[in-house]
């Protein structure tokens, strides 16, 4: 088990040469061997998704998936959403609306909700509270959480 | 002046926490990593209760990467965990040492431990443990018969805590009606999104044992720890840093911690332990495991004679830190919000060959709540009074208050210091419109749909003293620095102590950095649990703070040369306020002035801060009240939550938002308890929810977006601010409110007597009445 492999990841648009062995878990290497602890691990079963992150823009949960095969493919964690210090409407929204307590699960709902209204900016509410229940919160009794991904999806779309 | 929002008291301003947290830059315990450290991982008992056989290392040992490998022998002069309030001699037989000795009583109990270089290879070595359990009979049910709990003569029945008053007997032999229920509360916890982590270091060039990644009451475990290992307690520190949600769990001392410092001391390298979920589930405190046999005897109207309840207390294999707070917590606040004459409670604390239980937010309230207002619903239907009538012709009023009882909770006299119980039912009762809403409920019913509206009534505590002290400090740049011994455990505590400094103090609460969970940085500290932070800590705060403000006019006045009481401050500087935009001074400029070498110090002491303490006799009551609307579905056995309305008053909200945040939480959780989650184990003691697709947290899907109306109309009396805790206000009366609501949508009075209402046990009572 211990034979390892040189892999290079591409996290928020940075390579990051790494040696890891084939079973590693891409969350333990975005977090381990990039550094990037902004993903976090609740789990490690696929249940919590505080371990999502966007590949090649599809929220995946990093737990679930080995570090070699996401080599070649665009990685985005929470860290790559704030542009040059300026926080995306999402990561404000979370703060205005106070969508979170701990923050625990906080990088894996951005994450996902990134991913989502990327893909479909007009969701509805039911089919938003439906994606959003993929992930667990266990402070904020999730209505802030709704909210605030609804009013950021209204702030995206003024300013297309 | 400038209008913009400083973040006085009562002001919904964002969170000073929450910058770092949305942006990937939290720091919790997985994301500390220490150089050259190492990682353990340990071997936990597959069975519920068994005599060690054999523990055979020598594989793992060899194992690359592996440092070490420990079992009890090598921990034998590490004294078992103690309780956080010191010795309790009647309980010593029952703690927890940090790996099994000769015996193990629950699955997940630690044997052994591996250290190795990386988290991988210790899991690996630990799985090449060979271990062998001669396996015994478990006891799985707190009401089950006590059996032995060792070879020395101890029985699981570790204690029987009474409390009471009054001639319950005769009240019962007078009484025109007695009622007579059991109910039942079941095992879950707060599972909080972080699992646990502790990182021990050993800092030899000073001689410090340091633990990293403590929370909720570091200044508490840093004395469990220095007499663990007989070390001055100054030789000893703990660091709080992001915390992933407490909820009464986390922070505790487990084992685990205790290891790694053991490890750290004895290493000379810093040791890593992060828990995995489903080690959490095994390992971490469960809760809330009751079972009530309960009596009521009523006169011909209804009115409570005496409450007679014995009940059984599932604690689990072990007395953790918190000896027997539950237990007795359930049995002084049982009564609640009624008026009771006779009153006797006994609780029979059993040990079982499951995880050991202790506090999960709103420890003993959320349980006695679901009995006493189950109780209530009983009373009602059997004597044909109305559920709410009922319940008004027994509350307390406030011609009553303050009212005190001859109990006991945390270890302080039953007090409740105001309020006006029946007015804020009514109040809620007004907000949902109950005489329409029961209208529509019973045209929906006739109409075939099983919907339902129920309602719980309780009183919270919060605040437990004696004594919290803080610390201010202006430096000469302006800025401010809070020093607490509270910590955060995710409830937006900086933000709140902000407010509190900065209102008191005349500055933006954003030049306030708040220090929390570091007991290198102040001497005492309670942490935060028993929802005592805003109060205790907060009460300090704003004495340190109006301390530093007199201080600072009295420098001011000096500078301005204006007497200090036309002095006022704002925004971070002193003014005169007939001359607002006169000259000014700012606070900066003030810390300067008082600098140590400075000629104007005048007789002064330096530096611009202040140590502020907060004493208290007693703690504050909140109270509140929960109203239900839910739906069943009669074929699947499912309860949907169509209408949620909380009324609960504060006393006084340091920031809304962040208190509608707690409550909204706490009902969440509430709502996990009621209907979902529930740690399952089978009759060998095997459990059987140890993944998260076992064990249900609520997601969005099934929580709905609560009504909360949220009352400032009884400032507490025993603080100069006024503030009531808001950490378990959520959650209390779920349990209780859904089951009521249960009942009135399947028109079956009585039907729910267990929670959680899971759709199983349903469909068990909706076959039961087919038949
Ligand atoms: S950690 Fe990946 S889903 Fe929970
Ligand atoms: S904010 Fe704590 S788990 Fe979501």
């Amino acid at each position: 088990m211990t034979e390892k492999t040189d892999i290079t990841l591409t996290v928020n648009g940075r390579d990051f040469a790494v040696t890891v062995e084939p079973r590693r878990t891409l969350a333990d290497t975005i977090r381990d061997d990039c550094g990037q602890t902004g993903t976090h691990i609740g789990c490690e079963h696929g249940v919590c998704g505080a371990c999502t992150v966007l590949l090649d823009g599809e929220p995946v949960r990093s737990c679930l998936m080995f570090a070699v095969q996401a080599e070649g493919r665009e990685i985005r964690t929470v860290e790559g959403l704030a542009a040059d210090g300026a926080l995306s409407p999402l990561q404000q929204a979370f703060i205005d609306n106070h969508a979170l307590q701990c923050g625990f699960c906080t990088p894996g709902f951005l994450m996902l909700a990134t991913g989502v209204l990327e893909r479909d900016p007009d969701i509805g509410e039911d089919e938003l509270r439906e994606v959003l229940s993929s992930n667990l919160c266990r402070c904020t009794g999730y209505q802030n959480i709704v909210k605030a991904v609804k009013s950021a999806a209204a702030t995206m779309k003024a300013g297309r | 002046m400038s209008d913009r929002a400083m973040g006085r008291i009562g002001e919904s301003v964002t969170r000073l926490e929450d910058p770092p947290l949305v942006t990937g830059r939290g720091r919790f315990a997985g994301d500390i990593n220490l150089a050259h450290q190492l990682h353990m991982r340990l071997l936990r008992s597959p069975v519920a209760h068994g005599r060690i056989k054999t523990v055979d290392v020598e594989a793992a040992r060899a194992m690359p990467g592996v440092y070490a490998v420990w079992t009890f022998d090598d921990i034998r002069d590490v004294p078992p965990i103690d309780f956080r309030e010191g010795r309790i001699e009647k309980y010593e037989p029952f703690r927890q040492y940090i790996l099994a000795r000769d015996r193990v009583r629950y699955v997940g109990e630690p044997v052994a431990a591996v250290f190795a270089a990386d988290p991988y290879a210790a899991e690996d070595a630990a799985d090449a443990i060979l271990a062998e359990f001669e396996e015994l009979p478990a006891i799985t049910d707190g009401a089950d018969a006590p059996g032995a709990f060792d070879d020395a003569g101890h029985r699981t029945e570790a204690d029987i805590v009474t409390q009471g008053y009054g001639d319950v007997e005769k009240a019962f032999a007078k009484a025109a009606h007695v009622i007579e229920r059991e109910f039942v509360v079941g095992r879950h916890s707060g599972v909080p999104l972080e699992t646990r982590g502790a990182i021990g270091h050993y800092d030899a060039a000073h001689d410090v044992l340091e633990l990293h990644g403590a929370a909720k009451v570091p200044h508490r475990n840093r004395e469990a720890l220095a007499r663990m290992f007989g070390r001055p307690l100054n030789a000893v520190h703990l660091f709080e840093s992001h915390v992933g949600g407490g909820f009464g769990v986390r922070g505790e001392l487990y084992p685990e911690d205790v290891l790694v410092c053991a490890a750290a001391l004895r290493f000379g390298r810093p040791v890593k332990w992060i828990e995995d979920r489903m080690e959490h589930l095994l390992a971490t405190n469960h809760s809330r495991q009751q079972r009530h046999r309960i009596r009521a005897a009523v006169d011909a109207d209804g009115r409570l004679l005496a409450i007679d309840d014995t009940f059984f207390h599932d604690q689990g294999a072990y007395i953790r830190t918190h000896g027997a707070r539950v237990i007795t917590m359930t049995c002084g606040i049982l009564p609640g919000p009624y008026k009771v004459a006779d009153y006797r409670a006994t609780g029979h604390f059993r040990l079982t060959n499951k995880t050991p239980a202790a506090t999960y937010r709103s420890p003993g309230r959320f349980e006695s709540t679901f009995v006493r207002e189950r109780l209530m619903d009983a009373i009602a239907d059997e004597l044909g009074i109305g559920r709410l009538e009922l319940r008004r012709r027994n509350a307390v009023g406030p011609e009553d208050m303050p009212y005190a009882l001859p109990l006991v909770v945390l270890g302080d006299d039953v007090e409740y210091d105001n309020g006006d119980y029946v007015g804020l039912l009514d109040k809620a009762l007004d907000h949902v419109g109950w005489d329409a809403l029961q209208a529509d409920l019973q045209r929906r019913r006739a109409a075939g749909e099983a919907v339902g509206a129920g309602v719980a009534m309780f009183v919270e505590k919060s605040g437990l003293g004696p004594s919290d002290g803080a610390k201010v400090t202006v430096d000469p740049s302006g800025a401010v620095e809070l020093i607490t011994g509270g910590a955060s455990i995710g409830q937006g505590f900086e933000t709140c102590m902000a407010q509190i400094c900065a209102d008191a103090l005349g500055v933006d609460y954003r030049k306030v950095r708040v220090v929390h969970g570091q007991t290198n940085r102040i001497e005492f500290g309670i942490g935060a649990h028993a929802s005592r932070a805003t109060v205790m800590t907060g009460s300090a705060t704003n004495e340190a703070a109006l301390l530093v403000r007199a201080k600072a006019l009295d420098v001011a006045s000096d500078l301005l040369q204006a007497p200090a009481d036309t002095l006022d401050i704002q925004d971070g500087v002193v003014f005169r306020k007939d001359n607002p935009d006169g000259p000014s001074v700012g606070l900066g400029e003030i810390a300067t002035q008082l600098l140590p070498t400075r000629k104007t110090l005048g007789g002064r002491e330096p530096g611009l801060m202040a140590e502020g303490w907060f004493h208290s006799d007693h703690q504050t009551y909140p109270f509140g009240c929960h109203i239900a609307v839910v739906k069943v579905d009669r074929e699947t056995g499912h309860v949907g939550v169509e209408r949620y309305v909380i009324a609960y008053d504060i006393g006084r909200a340091v920031n809304p938002m962040l208190v509608e945040g707690q409550i909204s939480g706490g009902f969440a959780q509430g709502l996990g308890g009621a209907l979902y989650e529930e740690f399952v184990y089978d009759e060998r003691g095997q459990p059987q929810s140890v993944t998260f697709a076992d064990y249900l947290l609520p997601t969005a899907r099934e929580v709905p977006d609560i009504e909360l109306l949220l009352r400032e109309d009884a400032p507490s009396p025993r603080n100069p601010l006024g503030i009531k805790g808001a950490g378990e206000a959520g959650v209390t009366g779920v349990g209780a409110a859904i089951a009521s609501a249960i009942d009135d949508a399947l028109q079956m009075p009585g039907a729910v007597t267990q929670l959680p209402v899971t759709p199983q046990r349903l469909k068990v009572l909706l076959d039961g009445a087919r038949d």
